[in-house]
């Protein structure tokens, strides 16, 4: 598809991006506004911020959510690329239909169901609910994208340099720690980045399976919102989406400079 | 002689292993516990059902429990209208929402596909984006603007098009805006893919061969990136069904959808069994797509690009 | 059918004890046969080919060897021991990829050392020999460089060095040249001729390229459809082929069908030909190859000729150093006759639609009984 965009696929494209980014943008120039109203431009101010600095609730959910987060996205990712080489370079194995079954459906699965049902399990199994409930639960959730993520780069891993290795003297499992691993990584990264996310993120199933004293960010801020607009949780927002946006960034930029374009040079193909 | 090389070593054991068992204790599992529960009654205990599963009291246990299983969550969502209702409704906002992501979504995906090799990645990136910032955050931005006193009535005032603020927020068409914004990119990157893969030489093919570009879309690009659609319908429809926070916020009160009323059965009404026959209800309602796409996934797995 | 004719002809020196030797290697792909029951025995020092059209089980064959697959059936010798139980990365058997497989993430100077990492040699010794080999492709002082900053005739080299630094028993290399252009591989296949005979490592290429197989090798092992068609040294193979499949598939050749009369002659449907010997078999049918360049062309009947006929020419092509014309005989069939432009001028010096006559000696025909 090469051909160059007609003037439709060009409007059509920066709507689209437009929809998308309008209302973030939006919040974000709000969390600055002096005025609380969102119709009255009041200048500019960091009120919010400071006021958001006091908010003892807030930021003590904020930075629960983190740790939740990056303990089951680094969770999610170990899981997560595991099974990606289970269905990418075990072959046939029994129970494989079963296996991929249970790893595709968290993609699709209505979050009310995956909450209910892990909340449950936590009762049966007379688990007090709280902290670590809530990283089992997000861990559960996000490794199936992480395994997507890190599968599809592995089936478009050019197998040659593997047996490159091994032909040379390399043990298949040295082989895919020295060679694989290495060259995979920038999908691993951007697995653990959207696990992170998608954890930092949760709202429903974090409100299932959480207990008292585990209040995550976004159960702090829907109950917040129910009661309207304010200004500071445009602030907290605001806060949320640069460090998401940096890390994106940043990860994007990595891959960029990493092993797809070097691997496609390597295989002598003048392109 | 015949080589057979079956014998797997322990590395590889593990490493099919461990994931396994998580999903098949922490996903799998559970399930099997949600039908249990809706087969329970309700009773003001901890937990809050009847009957508990007691091992201990041996095979009467066993007995005991199994005859006092029953049926009343499930007739419950039979009879009182409310459960049909907000299977329908929620059934109803997702084909109309899906199949306004596929309308809008479709051009995006095909505006990126022709773009310029170098401008793709930003592209991708500038969609994936707004995704990866909270998805809570991004409604909310949207009750900043729908609500009564918020931006779009102040726009449509100065603009003299309407007269007094109108109510955007709690109603249908807020929810399918929500819809529409949060899933958009669910749609449009299994289409980008799609599109992307498709060789150019195709429709150079088609032009050759004396047929003009509009009809070649028709009949070349279109049928191939279907894949591409299908992927991206099932991977908005089927969770769309089950949502709870954008209706919940953006919506009205006059109708629910199931991800609502699972929600409030759980934790307004503490009636654990019934919450569980509504999620048993919805999974059986959605099995058909659920293993739809999970077969589109295998053929990817398997088979890989055209 | 497959005939090895000596296994110490050409070029090939040192012992005459077979190195490699595939003993009734079968291998399947699910139904799909890729090489059928197939015996073969490759010398220690040589420079052994593997010739084919493309589905015809070389490559598979190779990477039966370097233990990429394993076969269905049959054993693999190497000095007299079965590898087929032995994994790729024990085999003292190294591959040169097609797509050179360069590591990415690792330098020149990784990238050749990997495999004595692999062995866990000493630092000092892992330095000395891959300088050794950067020498010897001609790439010192690009140690540092990463493989993206390097040419494709570059990358080639680092791929011959990485796959030769560990003196393999057997350096399998899989279409080395396909990526190269015209110039660049004419080049390089002398340079791969003059490192196999400096370094004495046996070599086995596959290769699609008949010139390119003629030229490098010692012999060649010709496959159709996983069976051996012939293996000998390349003049054996162009003078000699066994089969009309072989005398067809390397080079040009006319094949005339005729039954064997008396000592040296067979009848043809353009009358009784001339040839060397008597036929040896009694095979009612036999065939004549003739190579276009052994035909001579003339405007007059040629005196005294073993073999003439009389045609007219039907197509001419003109190929710089050589020009080829296709010429229509009395009973419709077309003759491929060959000849070098030694003319200053460069034009043919026949046109389409001349009578010409056409001779060659009796020794110049192939007689073939299969």
């Amino acid at each position: 598809m090469r051909r160059g965009p007609t003037s439709f696929n060009i409007v059509a494209v920066a709507i689209g991006l437009a929809f998308l980014y309008l209302p973030i943008v939006i919040l974000v120039v709000y969390s600055f506004n002096a005025s609380r109203l969102v119709t009255v431009w009041g200048g500019w101010s960091l009120a919010w911020y400071r006021e958001l600095l006091h908010d003892e609730a807030i930021l003590g959910a904020a930075w629960i959510s983190l740790r939740v987060a990056a303990l089951s996205a680094t969770a999610a990712t170990v899981l997560g690329t595991l099974a990606a080489v289970a269905l990418t370079r075990m072959g046939r194995f029994r129970g494989r239909l079963l296996f991929s079954g249970m790893v595709y459906a968290p993609l699709v699965m209505p979050e009310v169901i995956t909450g209910l049902s892990l909340l449950l399990l936590f009762v049966a199994l007379d688990l007090d609910r709280g902290f670590w409930t809530v990283a089992v639960a997000h861990t559960t959730l996000t490794t199936c994208f992480v395994t997507v993520i890190v599968q599809s780069r592995l089936l478009d891993f050019d197998r040659t340099l593997e047996e490159a290795a091994m032909d040379l003297g390399c043990p298949p499992v040295k082989t895919f720690l020295t060679i694989t691993l290495p060259l995979i990584v920038p999908a691993i990264a951007a697995g653990w980045m959207l696990a992170f996310s998608l954890s930092l993120d949760d709202l429903v199933i974090a409100s299932f399976t959480t207990g008292p004293g585990a209040t995550t960010l976004p159960i702090r801020i829907y109950s917040e919102v129910r009661l309207g607009v304010k200004p500071e949780i445009n602030a907290i927002c605001t806060i949320m989406i640069a460090l998401v946006a940096a890390g994106t960034i940043a990860s994007s930029l990595m891959a960029k400079r990493g092993a797809s374009r070097r691997e496609r040079a390597a295989l002598g193909v003048q392109v | 002689m015949q080589r057979d090389r079956t014998k797997r070593s322990w590395g590889a054991r593990i490493v099919i292993l461990v994931p396994y068992l998580w999903l098949a204790v922490f996903f799998l599992a559970p399930f099997v516990i949600v039908l249990k529960i809706s087969l329970s009654q309700s009773a003001l205990a901890q937990p809050p059902y009847l009957p508990v599963f007691d091992l201990a009291a041996g095979w009467q246990g066993v007995t005991a429990f199994a005859t006092q299983l029953s049926l009343d969550s499930f007739r419950l969502l039979g009879s009182d209208a409310i459960y049909l209702l907000s299977y329908l409704k929620s059934l109803q906002v997702a084909a109309i929402s899906t199949a306004l992501l596929f309308a809008l979504g479709y051009p995006i995906a095909y505006g990126m596909a022709r773009a310029p090799k170098a401008w793709q990645p930003a592209l991708v990136m500038a969609v994936v984006l707004p995704f990866w910032t909270s998805f809570l955050i991004r409604i909310y931005a949207w009750i900043n603007i729908l609500q009564r006193d918020g931006l779009l009535n102040d726009v449509l005032m100065r603009m003299h098009v309407i007269d007094a603020p109108a109510a955007w927020l709690s109603s249908d068409t807020a929810i399918y805006i929500g819809v529409v914004y949060s899933y958009l990119p669910f749609m449009v990157l299994p289409l980008y893919a799609s599109l992307e893969k498709m060789d150019e030489s195709l429709l150079e093919a088609a032009a050759d061969l004396g047929c003009p570009a509009w009809k070649a879309f028709w009949l070349i690009t279109f049928p191939l990136s279907l894949p591409g659609a299908a992927a991206g319908a099932l991977l908005s429809f089927i969770p769309i069904v089950g949502e709870f926070v954008i209706p919940d916020l953006l919506g009205g009160s006059e109708s629910q959808m199931i991800g609502q009323t699972l929600w409030i059965e759980f934790f307004s009404n503490r009636d654990w069994p019934v919450a569980s026959a509504i999620a048993v209800a919805l999974l059986g309602l959605l099995l058909v797509p659920i293993l739809f796409y999970e077969r589109l996934q295998q053929r990817s797995l398997e088979g890989g690009s055209a | 059918m497959a005939t090895d004719s000596g296994a110490a002809r050409g070029r090939s020196a040192g012992e005459r004890a077979p190195l490699v030797r595939f003993e009734a290697i079968s291998k399947r792909f699910g139904a799909v046969p890729a090489v059928e029951t197939l015996t073969l025995d490759i010398v220690r020092g040589e420079f052994f080919a593997l010739l084919g059209p493309s589905g015809c089980g070389k490559t598979t064959l190779l990477r039966l060897l370097a233990g990429f697959e394993t076969p269905s059936e049959g054993r693999i010798l190497l000095d007299g021991a079965d590898i087929v139980d032995v994994p790729p990365h024990r085999r003292p058997v190294n591959m040169m990829f097609q797509s050179y497989a360069l590591f990415p993430h690792l330098t020149v100077e990784g990238n050749i050392a990997f495999g004595l990492r692999q062995d866990k040699l000493g630092r000092d010794e892992i330095a000395a020999r891959v300088g050794e080999m950067l020498e010897l492709v001609r790439l010192q002082g690009f140690g540092a460089r990463r493989v993206h900053q390097l040419s494709g005739g570059q990358r080639q080299r680092v791929a011959l060095a990485r796959s030769l630094i560990k003196r393999p028993r057997v350096l399998l290399l899989d279409e080395p040249l396909a990526a190269l252009d015209k110039k660049l591989r004419a080049e390089t296949q002398f340079e791969l001729m003059e490192l196999q005979r400096r370094l004495g490592t046996t070599f086995v290429i596959v290769t699609h390229d008949q010139e390119e197989a003629m030229l490098v090798a010692d012999r060649i092992a010709v496959m159709n459809q996983g069976r051996l068609m012939q293996v000998a040294a390349p003049s054996e193979i162009y003078e000699r082929p066994n089969s009309r499949w072989v005398a067809e598939f390397i080079g040009e050749a006319t094949i005339i069908e005729g039954r064997p009369a008396a000592a040296g002659r067979i009848d043809t449907a353009l009358g009784p030909l001339s040839i060397a010997d008597g036929v040896q078999s009694s095979a009612k049918t036999v065939w004549l190859a003739l190579r276009p360049e052994k035909i001579v062309i003339g405007m007059q009947r040629p005196k005294d000729a073993a073999n003439a006929l009389a045609g007219t020419i039907f197509e001419i092509g003109y190929r710089g150093e050589m020009s080829t014309y296709k010429v229509r005989l009395a009973d419709k069939s077309l003759m491929k006759v060959a000849v070098a432009n030694v003319g200053a001028r460069g034009r043919p010096p026949y046109a389409e639609g001349d009578a010409v006559w056409l001779s060659w000696p009796p020794d110049a025909g192939i007689i073939l009984t299969s």
